[in-house]
């Protein structure tokens, strides 16, 4: 039994976004894997919902006129991974989905209340942040598009504005060209579990085989999902080699702050962030169809 | 005529329970119940001085709030162990139904009934109560030390609930001995929890001046005396229900929430009350595992024999006695018979602090004494350069010993004969060589444990079970005990056992899976892994009067010679010539509807046991060990037993590999924890906790050594705990050989392997480059 005050449906999003304007306090809810257990925890009881699970039109992945990846809000995990545009166009993006939960979790849970749950140990979110994603939100005054680094404000709080719901989260052409990338999910077991850490590479080399561009993101290694610069710039133009791998990845310590808790200590997640950059690192390379010196 | 038992027979009750069609206690609870939510206390230890319930009762839907100042004051046990008439052997009273004087953070200070769940959630929340803090302690060594806050000081001056001390021969002069090797450890097990998939639940309703509580538990009859003491009402005014259950592993075989969901019926005029505890609840305010401290110093010869050893055992008891000391002493005494020695000395200390109260858990004191156990020797064998497994040939039991107290036998070379079997399963030799010098950042390693286990409670407790059958018009028979099904499958060997003892086919048995304290014959419950070897005597020996009388009737009916009568396969038969006479179905159609000699055939019987029977086995673990992740993946487990004959080979088998899955959570990951500052459970809950999943599972592989019990009417003996014993210390001794690391804490997680590789400059060693 949930403490549930009142259930708004919306059919489309014109009508959600009506819902939004109408009742602002009430919650928006997808899928309902985070937001259901909130209400169970207390947190949320008594609280009014606007499901906006039943707008077909934000499922699925596409390609827009400027063949940036265009992933529908309610996109289910499964469905991501399976999605042949993503396959072909962000691999690495579902296979950073296919570790969160268990089956039944990543059929109900969408992308876009993975990142509007707002919490830095979401699969997704990484490899979001390191491919550059847009966001993009429909409101009262239309539609509205940010990086997603602008997104997360805090821990637990996105920028989504009274009247907005998230409608589509985009991976722009430039952003996914002729890039290859890994994801390491570093959790306690190896399903139904959270993050201790989530590292998530990607590189694009030049012809000539040096790395012309590396992103590196973090889950978990601060308060919200965050890139790490200094190691960024450490690989740039260089060629690949397992020194260049090491450098890379013990650079990621000047821009990454993991919290201290009874989860994980400070020490250990420093720890697994370099061995794990170290990993996607190389294993990107690869993917890359690059060679190790 | 054919047998049932020894082979795998279907569930059943297993097309029921996968179709949903098994009907649990929260599917059997009338829609219109009340429902009783509990508050708990959120400090660690003090005095209730006050509990506001204006709030709470303003909410729509509250019909009544109680609380710690409205509870009877009859302290009372919640052991699930028979009752000791003798007071000296009674479990300690030490509880309430409520409790002003807190003990632990998640004590049960008041109850909010309403008509829904929502209702009385929201009411719980709005119950304020006032405390008077006390200092706290959550260490098993603290709380002993002169000073700590005492924990029951209505009960003892100290927290020691209990100490025990063993001795054997001279320790202190055979220590002494020139040319003896010392090796010490310290071997900590972890606080962890059941986690069955039912949570407990019962309800309760009252009619005709008596209560009826329907539980989820492992133990109606115990249940049925524990309520009756906790109310102050004859026990006789208590009925209790029993119906399919969601697992127990010895959570539930204890008093839990029934005497309160008692008790609060009669607080609303008898209306049906129910109580379901959230998971959360389930972690903190059922029960746990013990976490169990031990050190052992073994003083050992250049050839390996043992001149003297010791063993100190800290069992963290957490907030009430529940169990107590039963555990610890049940591990310490596995010490001095596992690896005989001359010269032993032991002292268990069984101590409250303010945890979450420890009870039964698969195992009962047995895998922390394996863990600490089985670590140790492996230390041992490491010290003298010795193979592990070589080594316990030499040390370990031999055939023939027998124990002065429970007066077992170790009627065959178990020990000797399940290493066999693991050894050559494993490939012990190869990989024990292959595994022997590696370099690099990814190793493997293959280790080894024993377990020591003995089946049922006698000499220390009561062992009875009793049985009754019941012959249908159509030959088929009802079968009833006082022993329960708690998903481990006795309902199926029952079948199998009664079927044999009458002498009807397996189909031809209805086995009674609901314990009713009404209509059940008084039985004890599931726990001790008795269910088989305990049960088979009552079900032979009833299923034998039934025949009897059966075979009585049909001389009557047929004027044939009766020692010249069988029944067989649920068929009259005269055994001179083999001729089938009549079917059962025609026999007991007219005993029932004879107008000459009407008669209802059934047999009731008791079997009082005392005996107990050993049962052992062992684990080997093969491991792949990360080091820069601080990562183990387990690639392969196998686990050996010697249960004697196996009545249902599949479902022995099942049984084995969750045992297995219980004790890798056991070793790798399971572990609740505690806010240092406040006592507060941090990860109760399965997102935090670390129960590990089928994906962080090999596969599970088990092995048998069919060595009957000659006790026992069907050669059997225990397994329902065995398997849960010895697989986390074989994880442990496999990391040993993967890393030189000894770790001699449980779980092993990654933190854990993280700070023992930085300590032994296993990350330096591996530098920084060329090792991805």
């Amino acid at each position: 039994m949930y403490d549930i005050k009142a259930l708004y449906e919306a059919g489309s999003v014109a009508e959600a976004v009506r819902l939004r304007v109408e009742h602002p306090e009430a919650q928006i809810i997808a899928g309902g894997s985070d937001v259901l257990v909130q209400i169970r925890e207390g947190r949320r009881a008594g609280v009014e919902l606007i499901s906006i699970y039943g707008i077909d039109a934000l499922r699925g992945v596409t390609l827009d006129e400027a063949e940036n990846l265009r992933i529908g809000s309610l996109t289910s995990f499964s469905h991501i991974t399976r999605d042949p545009l993503i396959q072909r166009h962000c691999p690495v993006l579902g296979e950073a989905v296919d570790q969160v939960g268990g089956p039944q979790i990543r059929n109900i849970g969408t992308i876009g209340g993975n990142t509007c749950n707002g919490v830095t140990s979401a699969d997704s979110a990484s490899t979001l942040f390191a491919w550059d994603a847009v966001i993009e939100l429909t409101g009262p005054e239309g539609v509205r598009r940010l990086p997603i680094a602008d997104f997360y404000l805090r821990a637990g709080k996105v920028d989504v504005r009274p009247g907005e719901i998230q409608t589509a989260i985009l991976i722009p052409r430039e952003s996914y060209e002729n890039c290859y990338g890994h994801y390491i999910k570093y959790a306690m077991r190896s399903a139904m579990d959270i993050a201790t850490l989530g590292c998530s590479v990607n590189v694009r080399l030049s012809p000539d085989g040096t790395i012309a561009r590396a992103r590196i993101a973090y889950g978990v290694a601060g308060p919200v999902p965050l890139r790490a610069a200094t190691a960024e710039a450490v690989a740039r133009g260089q060629i690949p080699s397992r020194a260049l791998a090491d450098r890379f990845a013990r650079a990621v310590l000047e821009d990454i702050h993991p919290r201290d808790s009874w989860r994980a200590a400070k020490d250990f997640r420093e720890h697994i962030a370099v061995e794990t950059a170290r990993r996607a690192f190389c294993e990107s390379v690869r993917r890359a169809g690059g060679e190790l010196a | 005529m054919s047998k049932s038992v020894g082979q795998s027979k279907l569930r059943v009750d297993a097309f029921d329970k996968v179709t949903g069609r098994a009907q649990y206690t929260d599917d059997l609870c009338d829609a219109r119940a009340l429902v009783a939510k509990v508050v708990h206390s959120t400090i660690a230890h003090g005095m209730v001085t006050a509990v506001e319930t204006e709030a709470a009762l303003a909410v729509p839907g509250v019909v009544k709030v109680l609380t710690c100042f409205d509870v009877p004051n009859y302290p009372f046990p919640t052991a699930g162990h028979p009752w000791s008439t003798d007071p000296a052997h009674q479990d300690i009273a030490d509880r309430l139904l409520l409790n002003r004087h807190v003990r632990y953070y998640g004590d049960d200070v008041a109850v909010v009934i309403a008509q829904d769940e929502v209702a009385a959630v929201r009411a719980a929340r709005l119950v304020k109560v006032t405390y008077e803090e006390y200092p706290f302690v959550l260490d098993v060594q603290e709380a002993m030390k002169p000073g700590a806050p005492v924990i029951h000081g209505e009960l003892r001056e100290n927290n020691i609930l209990a100490h025990t001390q063993l001795h054997r021969g001279d320790y202190e002069a055979a220590r002494q001995e020139p040319g003896l090797i010392k090796v010490e450890g310290w071997y900590d097990t972890p606080t962890v929890q059941h986690c069955h998939i039912e949570n407990h639940i019962c309800y309760a309703s009252m009619q005709g001046g008596r209560i009826t509580v329907v539980t989820s538990t492992q133990i109606p009859h115990i249940i049925r005396r524990v309520c009756g003491q906790a109310l102050g009402i004859p026990w006789g005014q208590l009925r209790i229900v029993k119906p399919y259950i969601g697992g127990g592993f010895g959570n539930k075989q204890d008093a839990l929430y029934e005497p309160l969901c008692a008790w609060l019926t009669t607080q609303v005029g008898g209306r049906t009350v129910k109580l379901d505890c959230t998971r959360e609840e389930t972690f903190v305010s059922n029960r746990v595992r013990h976490a169990i401290r031990t050190h052992i110093i073994s003083y050992v010869r250049p050839d390996g024999s043992f001149a003297a050893r010791r063993i100190e055992c800290f069992s963290n008891q957490g907030a009430y006695a529940s169990h107590g000391h039963s555990i610890a002493a049940k591990g310490m005494g596995a010490f001095p018979q596992i690896y005989p020695c001359d010269n032993v000395e032991g002292d268990a200390y069984t101590v409250y602090t303010n945890r979450p109260t420890a009870g039964a858990m698969r195992g009962y004191g047995i895998p922390q004494a394996m863990w600490a156990g089985e670590c140790h020797i492996d230390d041992v064998a490491r010290a003298l350069g010795r193979d592990p497994v070589e080594y316990r040939r030499q040390v370990v039991m031999p055939q023939g010993y027998t124990d002065a107290f429970s007066k077992n036998v170790n009627y065959y070379d178990t020990f000797r004969q399940v290493m066999d079997k693991g050894v050559e399963a494993i490939g012990w030799a190869e990989k024990r060589a292959a595994y022997a010098h590696q370099t690099g950042p990814v190793r493997r390693g293959i280790g080894m444990a024993l377990f020591w286990y003995n089946t049922a409670v006698w000499p220390i407790s009561l062992e009875t079970s009793s049985c009754r059958m019941v012959l249908n018009q159509d030959g088929s028979v009802q079968v009833q005990t006082g022993e329960t099904e708690i998903g481990q499958g006795c309902d199926t060997a029952y079948s199998q056992m009664a079927a044999d003892a009458i002498g009807v086919p397996f189909e031809q048995v209805h086995i009674v899976s609901t314990q009713d304290t009404d209509i059940t014959p008084f039985g004890t419950g599931a726990y001790a892994s008795r269910q088989t070897y305990i049960g088979g005597f009552s079900i032979q020996q009833t299923g034998r009067l039934l025949r009897e009388r059966i075979l009585d009737y049909a001389q009557e009916l047929t004027r044939q010679t009766r020692a010249n009568l069988d029944l067989v396969d649920g068929r009259i038969v005269r055994t001179s010539d083999g001729q089938v006479l009549m079917s059962l179905g025609e026999l007991a159609t007219e005993a029932l509807y004879s107008l000459t000699h009407s008669v209802h055939l059934t047999a009731e019987s008791t079997y009082q046991i005392k005996n107990n029977a050993y049962s052992f086995g062992c684990s080997f673990a093969e491991v792949e060990v990360d080091i820069p992740m601080c990562k183990v993946r387990l690639l392969d487990l196998v686990n050996v037993h010697d249960c004697g004959s196996l009545i249902n080979p599949a479902l022995a088998e099942a049984q084995v590999h969750g045992g297995m899955s219980m004790a890798i959570g056991y070793g790798l990951s399971e572990e609740l924890k505690f806010d240092p500052k406040t006592g507060r459970p941090l990860n109760n809950n399965l997102l935090d906790y670390k129960l590990s999943t089928t994906m962080d599972h090999p596969h599970l592989r088990a092995y048998f050594v069919e060595n009957p019990e000659p006790t026992s009417p069907y050669g059997t003996k225990a397994l329902g705990e065995p398997p849960a014993c010895s697989p986390a210390p074989a994880i442990r001794n496999a990391i040993l050989q993967a890393t030189g690391v000894a770790l001699d804490e449980a779980p092993m997680t990654p933190h854990l392997l993280f700070r023992a590789f930085r300590s032994a400059g296993l990350f330096d060693e591996e530098g920084g480059a060329g090792h991805v």
